[in-house]
């Protein structure tokens, strides 16, 4: 199958901006100015559609040349894809959408003064700012679990490094070992990911180290999509996979690097592959610009995805509390499409439009059986409220499972065409 | 095709008399009977119908199991340490397999 081209899909979604969204540029002065801090899936979204208006001087700022999608990472984890194929290139998108690329890190945010501060300790001027921080660990929560610990016992959270080490250590774990993946307790980025990993890292024990176990450590007691891993489980890794709720082994407590060991109040399980997952909140930027709140993420009105901590500061993704909507790229992507609209109405008094928030993800229980669900979203007093759902059930045939896998190969190209304006 | 996981917790020794914990589970998918497959014929019944302790060869803890319990059931139940003795679990399955761990207490 080949995935729709960008212009298919950035010319539908662009048009329909474009068309909305007038260009009434007060005489007198210049395009206003939008910096985009973060250029993952929110981050980039937002650069390439606002910069697709015309309308808009549009500046991303972000350390890295490429981005590395957290989505279908479980897939090269398990050796199904390369790493390369799931590595976007940040560079191209700027030069295809006009978009200034500023590849460094933003240090800090002077929300009086509307400027970014770059870590060569230059100042960028924003009429608006759009902070698309992702996540940050929450390192303490788990005693021992630092970032020389995360060398040892990678969280693989982020996709890139942290992959490529977890990879390398499964391939290098002997047969009869334990894989160990120490599951957060909720919000966390993408909720049934470390459920999918359990699934594809057992085809892949499955096939090369078949007396080796996946034992999960959960942060809780219920995970989403319980029901359709438990009975792929049963049916593709029958023994394989053991999952122990938090009522069952206490609370993660600490881990200890050098025996690659993970205790629990009630246990202490030693790992010959340790995939500790720590609890999460926003990126740091997030919380020394005073976007966060106690919970460690951003509160936003739903309209128009501005603080409500930091008035003409928008954010989008996984950093915000999104109500309803799970931490997701499409999430992401959909709250960055609505940010959009609102930041075009505030600066060029395009029209308002209430937010059309959609998630759609597709989860991997084997290379030839995934599921899938659709939700649509809506602002309601105050907070993002669920619409519409589907979700796959239990009892599917293999016939559509299969098809489903085929289709979410689809979705991925189409998805980050929508978002990088292109293939990598 | 199931093949369920078994698991205990209990304390590594314990005093004589004190009162402790014990934490059992077994991964089970736990099919009600109830479910048709996607060409309508209705999966038969397979769940865990009854978990069993023993301790030095006593029962001391038993429960019969019906149709509404979930997946992966999780007992937590306490003992007194009155003895060094062996402790048991058994699972039992419908169709009459059989799942068991046991584990030596150590009483101090």
């Amino acid at each position: 199958m080949t995935g729709w081209t960008r212009r298919q899909i950035g010319g539908l979604a662009a048009g329909a901006l474009v068309a909305t969204a007038a260009p009434h540029i007060a005489h007198g002065r210049g395009r206003p100015r939008v910096v985009v801090v973060g250029g993952g899936i929110g981050g980039a979204t937002v650069a390439r559609y606002l910069a697709d208006l015309e309308t808009i001087d549009v500046t991303l700022i972000e350390p890295n040349p490429t981005h590395v999608t957290c989505f279908f990472s479980n897939l090269y984890l398990a050796g199904l894809r390369s790493l390369d194929s799931l590595t976007f290139d940040l560079r191209s998108l700027a030069e295809r959408h006009r978009i200034t690329f500023i590849r460094m890190r933003a240090v800090a945010i002077d929300p009086t003064a509307r400027s970014v501060v770059l870590q060569d300790g230059a100042r960028l001027g924003f009429d608006r700012l759009v902070v698309a921080p992702g996540i940050a660990f929450k390192l303490g929560e788990i005693g021992g679990y630092d970032e020389a610990a995360a060398e040892i016992m990678p969280h693989a959270w982020v996709a890139g490094p942290q992959s490529e080490l977890l990879r390398r250590q499964l391939e290098s774990m002997e047969d009869g070992g334990v894989f160990v993946i120490a599951a957060p307790a909720n919000p966390f980025r993408c909720p049934p990911a470390p459920y999918e990993r359990a699934s594809l890292v057992a085809y892949y024990l499955k096939q090369f180290k078949p007396r080796s176990k996946v034992l999960i450590l959960d942060a809780k007691d219920r995970f989403s999509g319980q029901e359709l891993f438990q009975d792929a489980w049963s049916r593709h890794y029958p023994g394989m996979i053991e999952w122990l709720p938090v009522q069952f082994i206490g609370k993660t407590r600490a881990v200890d690097a050098a025996t690659r060991s993970v205790v629990t109040e009630g246990e202490t399980f030693k790992a010959a592959v340790a995939n500790v997952i720590p609890p999460q909140k926003a990126g740091s930027i997030a919380e020394r610009t005073g976007l966060t709140d106690a919970t460690g993420w951003c509160p936003v009105d739903p309209l128009t995805f501005e603080s409500t901590l930091q008035r003409g500061i928008h954010v989008v993704g996984d950093a915000i509390i999104g109500g309803d909507m799970p931490k997701s790229a499409f999430s992401a992507n959909s709250q960055a499409k609505a940010c959009c609209f609102a930041v075009a109405a505030a600066l060029t008094g395009s029209p308002r439009f209430p937010p059309h928030l959609f998630n759609s993800c597709y989860t991997f229980l084997a290379p030839d059986d995934a599921f899938t669900n659709a939700i649509t979203f809506a602002p309601k007093d105050g907070k993002i409220k669920t619409v519409k759902m589907f979700i796959s059930k239990v009892g599917e045939s293999a016939k559509v499972r299969r098809r489903l896998a085929h289709q979410a190969v689809g979705w991925y190209s189409a998805f980050t065409a929508d978002v990088f304006g292109g293939v990598s | 095709m199931t093949a369920p996981i078994p698991r205990v917790m209990v304390p590594g020794s314990v005093a004589r008399n004190e009162v402790f914990a014990v934490k059992a589970i077994i991964q089970h998918q736990m099919e009600t009977g109830l479910r048709t497959d996607s060409s309508g014929v209705t999966i038969p019944r397979k769940i865990i119908n009854r978990f069993v302790c023993r301790y030095g060869g006593i029962e001391v803890f038993r429960v019969d199991l019906h149709e509404a319990v979930s997946a992966n059931p999780f007992f937590e139940f306490h003992l007194r340490a009155t003895e060094s003795a062996r402790l048991e679990f058994i699972w039992e399955e419908d169709g009459g397999a059989t799942y068991s761990l046991s584990h030596d207490m150590v009483v101090a």
